[in-house]
This record gives structure tokens, C-alpha cells and sequence, in this order.
């Protein structure tokens, strides 16, 4: 009986937890949808049930959005920085995770932890010198500045996870190619990386990722409102513009954050997995 | 006693090893540095330079007009250290950073506890509580300056609901303390679901054998998570700890978009300061003092992840 009593207790402050934290959670994204389709008149009658549709629901907010403001522009501008952030961060940091795990031995594991401890120096300490770096280079204004910048936060994170990767490889997969013949470097380019093509696109979702949360750089460099990215375009342009309608506001803000989110939940064991096997291991 | 035929094949193929290995190794002691250079050249460059610029930076005169480079030694620290502005701003940074890591640390344990096991609709809960670490962050805060609206806010509407309030209701973000909350309030928020996972892994990585051994034992709840679980996932804890302080001093955006430091600076703190005086100020020297008063904090962190990580490898 005590027993049975002490189960139920157990099941329900599991379920009281999840339910309380889950709500905080999602709560706001479920906030942006209701006001996404509300009409506005529906939205600011203040005796109204808020989460109620009194009228019909109306696509009049995204219309606007995408035809009143350059949250498309945003986008697109977005989606630029980021594939070419990802190909850039790619090139530099595959190699780097392997020849860290492999090839260097004990000064390559210290300079891994060095390489990683850069990923620690934040933005808000190298914003300052890196925005005269940028005026230097006749970047300012220009999304390529920020093509140029945002490698410095995803090259670090990617070399640690690329290492929590290759290090979970047996070192005999590359011996049994180079005793067929394989150079090291044909073993890296035609054994060791088609098995570890699911930690590179790994990779590639998160630096997509955190160039789509970056916002001091993209605040700091860029000023025309249409080069902004939409991270930055939305509370600098739509909020602190003359446009201050939250139905668009909350339109944009879903469209920007929930289909990403949907492909990160994909790959977000193999980013645990990788992380802490950089970390730990 | 050996005779010479033998000796010849050993000594032949011992050769033909040696020849491969140096071959390998020749080409090892230049492939791993080509692999790697690239990436340490950029890093340098775009990170090691500017990080001693700043360094510069806070001992002279610069400002965004570019002009003189004055060396004006520590007088920059000692201005900006006398004003009361960043006296506000380094407490505030020290009460952010400390209660949002201690209420984070409670609630990714518990919740890290409630999600251990497989029961239907986990992965559905798992994908919910990922969304506001997955979501640009700019934007989930403008999601949150929504809720909190003076006018047409959805949480005293809710408060009011269940009969807690009466009328008007808050002004989240126009109450010094009230601001505070609420800033701390979406910092956990956004933050909270990284910890969790992170102590996921850490949990999940347990044997099975030790949670039952433990229950063999007659361990009760308490008991066993203090005894058992909490040294075995102390590590990866800390490491999720040590991001998360990181995270929190470095980071401006909730604030510049939810609150812009105000009311009366009681919610800036040395990041957002450092923000608008180095950028929308345009004193740079000033500026880039303020971000390296941030930097000893830093250091000590990025110190203790280096033991640990030096630690979990030892054993």
C-alpha cells in the first residue's frame, strides 16, 4: 500500500515537472501562433479571452510582413551568410578535427582544448577591435563582413565536435586502408570522411545554427536595414521602426524559429554525443 | 649462436618497415599541420589579433572616428571603474549570473530526472522543451517583450484569471526589480534547455548496474541521487555549469532587446555597457575596458573547464 502510494507520488511530481517547465517553454511559440492569425481588432480588444478566436483568423499579418517590410530580403540574406558560413567552416575545421585527433599526438590534443578555449572569448569582448577591422576592410555594411567574422565562433565549435567524432572511429578503419595502399591523407579523404558524414552535417545544422542566433556582430556591422539578417532585422527594424504591429512581429518570429527548430531536433543526439565525447573523453 | 641465413630476412623486412615508416611519418609530420594550419591562421588572425587590439585598445584613446592611438595607460579602467553606471552594471552582471545558473542547475536536475526514463510522448516533450534554445534568441526575446506588454500582456490576463492579481497588473519590464526577474526569467528560459541535455547525457551514460545495485540496497530516493548519481554526473555537470556562466556574462541580447538596460540601468550589465559605449557611444577605448573587466571572470572559468577536462582524463 505504501508502496502503491509512493509510486503514484513519484509518477505525479515527474508529470507536475514536465508540465509546468514544458509550458514555460513552449508557451511563447504558442503565443506567436495565436497571434500570427488573429485579427488585429480580435488582438487588442482587451476584454476578449486571449486565447480565443472571436473573429476569423486572417492571413493579413504575414502579407504584411512579407509585402510592407523586407522580412523576405531578411531571409535570403540570412540564408547567404549561412550556407557560406557552413562551407567556409567546413573546410577549416574537417581537416583541423582530424589532424587534432589523429596526427598531432599530445601537443595536438593541448592545442585542441586552445582552439576550443577561443570559442570562450565571446563576441562581446572582440566586437570593438573587429569592428575596425571590418571599417579597414571596406566590409562595413556588408553581409560579406559578416561571412568574413561569424567562422570565428562556428570554426572553434565544429573542430571540438569534429573531434568528438573522428575520436569515436577505429584508428584501424584508416590502417586497414593505407596497408591497402591509401596514403594517410587518401585514407582521411576516402574512408574517414564518408563514415563521418553524419557528424559533418551534424556540424553544418549547428554552425547554420549559431549564425542564425548571432546578433552583437550583425547589430554592430551592418546598418541599412536591407542588408540585416532576419535575426536582427526584426527587434532593430520591426520593433524599434515605425512598423509595430504583433501579429507580423509574432508571424515573423515563427517563421524564423520553428521550421529550424524542427530540423535541429533531428540531429541533437549525435551533437550530445559528439559535444560531450570533445569534453569528457 | 645464430646463423646468417636467418638473420637476413628479419633484417630485410625490418628495413622495408623502417622505409614504410618513415615514409608515413614524413608525410604525417607535414599532413597533420597542413590539415591543421588553415584553420589555427584564421583563428589567429581573426580572433588572437583582435583580442590584443582590444587589449590595446583599453590603454589608449581610440574612438570610432579613428584619429589618435594615444597610449593613455590604465586610465580608461580607473575612469570607467569610479562611475557609478558600472559599479550598477558589474553587480547587476554578478546577481544575473549567479541566480539564473543556481535556479538552472535545480531545475535541468529535476527535469534531466523526469525525462531518465522512456514513457510515451517523451520525444514529443523533449522537442518542445528544445525550442527556445533552438530559436534565434533575438527573436524568441521578442516574443517575450509580448508577453509583457504594459497593455495587452497574456500573463496578467492569466494571472488575473487565476485570481493572483487585480485590475491593471505588472509592468514586467518597468519595475527595477520586476525587470530583473523578468530578464532572469527568459535567460533560464532559453538557457535551461542546453543544461538539460547536457545532464541527459551525463545521466544516460551511468551503468544500469549501479542504479540496481544501489536498489538492492534499500536506497531511497534522496538518498541515491545524492550518493550515486549526483558524484557520478558531477563532471559533465560542471562542464554544462562552466558554458552556462559563460554564456550568461558574455551575452547582451535579452537585455538590449527586452529592456535596453533600463529602467534606470537597474537590469545593464558589463556587456550590454560595454555595447553602448564602445558602439552606440562611440568610445571605443572606454568601450573595450568595460569587455575586458569581463575577461579574469573568463579566464578563471575557462581554467576550471581545462581541469576538469584534464581530470575525466586522468581516470
Amino acid at each position: 500500500m505504501i508502496e502503491r502510494i509512493k509510486i503514484w507520488g513519484a509518477r505525479s511530481t515527474r508529470w507536475g515537472i514536465l508540465g509546468i517547465l514544458t509550458f514555460f517553454f513552449a508557451f511563447p511559440f504558442v503565443w506567436m501562433l495565436i497571434t500570427t492569425f488573429k485579427q488585429t481588432s480580435d488582438l487588442y480588444d482587451l476584454k476578449h479571452n486571449p486565447f480565443l478566436f472571436y473573429e476569423w483568423p486572417t492571413f493579413e499579418h504575414i502579407h504584411r510582413l512579407f509585402y510592407e517590410t523586407l522580412y523576405g530580403q531578411w531571409l535570403i540574406n540570412t540564408a547567404f551568410v549561412g550556407v557560406l558560413v557552413v562551407l567556409i567552416t567546413l573546410v577549416l575545421a574537417v581537416p583541423a578535427g582530424y589532424a587534432l585527433t589523429r596526427l598531432t599526438g599530445n601537443w595536438g590534443a593541448k592545442l585542441g582544448i586552445g582552439i576550443f578555449l577561443t570559442y570562450l572569448v565571446p563576441p562581446t569582448l572582440l566586437f570593438i577591435p573587429l569592428s575596425r577591422v571590418v571599417v579597414n576592410l571596406h566590409l562595413d555594411d556588408s553581409l560579406w563582413s559578416l561571412v568574413l567574422i561569424y567562422p570565428t565562433f562556428t570554426v572553434p565549435f565544429s573542430a571540438w565536435l569534429m573531434m568528438g567524432f573522428f575520436k569515436a572511429i577505429p584508428k584501424d578503419v584508416e590502417e586497414a586502408a593505407m596497408i591497402d595502399g591509401c596514403s594517410r591523407l587518401g585514407a582521411f579523404v576516402k574512408v574517414v570522411v564518408p563514415i563521418s558524414l553524419s557528424g559533418i552535417l551534424t556540424v553544418a545544422i549547428f554552425s547554420f545554427t549559431l549564425v542564425m542566433q548571432e546578433f552583437v556582430y550583425a547589430v554592430t556591422f551592418i546598418s541599412s536595414v536591407r542588408n540585416m539578417t532576419v535575426g536582427v532585422g526584426v527587434p532593430t527594424f520591426l520593433v524599434h521602426g515605425d512598423v509595430y504591429f504583433w501579429g507580423s512581429l509574432m508571424a515573423g518570429c515563427f517563421i524564423a524559429s520553428v521550421p529550424i527548430a524542427i530540423l535541429y531536433n533531428f540531429f541533437v543526439d549525435r551533437f550530445i554525443a559528439g559535444f560531450t565525447m570533445g569534453a569528457v573523453k | 649462436m645464430k646463423s646468417p641465413v636467418p638473420i637476413a630476412p628479419a633484417a630485410q623486412s625490418s628495413v622495408a618497415e623502417q622505409k614504410r615508416g618513415f615514409a608515413i611519418l614524413d608525410s604525417e609530420r607535414w599532413l597533420g599541420p597542413l590539415l591543421i594550419g588553415p584553420a589555427v591562421i584564421y583563428i589567429f588572425l581573426l580572433v588572437g589579433v583582435p583580442f590584443f587590439m582590444a587589449l590595446y585598445y583599453s590603454v589608449s584613446n581610440t574612438t570610432t572616428g579613428g584619429g589618435t592611438m594615444g597610449f593613455v595607460g590604465l586610465r580608461n579602467f580607473t575612469a570607467v571603474i569610479g562611475t557609478p553606471k558600472f559599479q550598477t552594471a558589474l553587480k547587476n552582471t554578478i546577481v544575473f549570473g549567479l541566480i539564473s545558473q543556481a535556479v538552472i542547475l535545480v531545475l535541468s536536475n529535476a527535469l534531466a530526472l523526469a525525462l531518465q526514463h522512456e514513457f510515451p510522448g517523451r520525444r514529443l516533450i523533449r522537442f518542445l522543451i528544445l525550442l527556445p534554445w533552438v530559436a534565434p534568441i533575438s527573436i524568441g526575446t521578442i516574443a517575450w517583450l509580448w508577453i509583457f506588454d504594459s497593455t495587452y500582456s497574456v500573463l496578467n490576463w492569466m494571472l488575473r484569471l487565476a485570481g493572483l492579481i487585480h485590475g491593471q497588473g505588472y509592468m514586467w519590464l518597468g519595475l527595477p526589480h520586476l525587470a530583473m526577474g523578468s530578464v532572469i526569467a527568459v535567460h533560464v528560459w532559453r538557457q535551461l534547455p542546453l543544461a538539460t541535455v547536457i545532464l541527459l547525457a551525463g545521466h544516460s551514460s551511468i551503468p544500469q548496474d549501479i542504479h540496481d545495485a544501489a536498489a538492492v540496497d534499500g536506497a531511497g530516493f534522496w538518498r541515491h541521487f545524492f550518493q550515486i548519481t549526483l558524484p557520478l554526473i558531477l563532471p559533465i555537470s560542471l562542464v554544462a555549469l562552466l558554458f552556462g556562466l559563460i554564456f550568461t556574462f558574455t551575452d547582451m541580447v535579452i537585455i538590449y532587446n527586452l529592456t535596453r538596460g533600463g529602467p534606470f540601468d537597474t537590469t545593464q550589465v558589463l556587456a550590454s555597457l560595454a555595447f553602448y559605449t564602445g558602439i552606440a557611444g562611440g568610445d571605443l577605448a572606454e568601450g573595450a575596458a568595460i569587455a575586458l573587466f569581463l575577461f579574469p571572470l573568463l579566464l578563471a572559468v575557462a581554467l576550471g573547464f581545462l581541469i576538469i577536462a584534464h581530470r575525466s582524463e586522468v581516470t
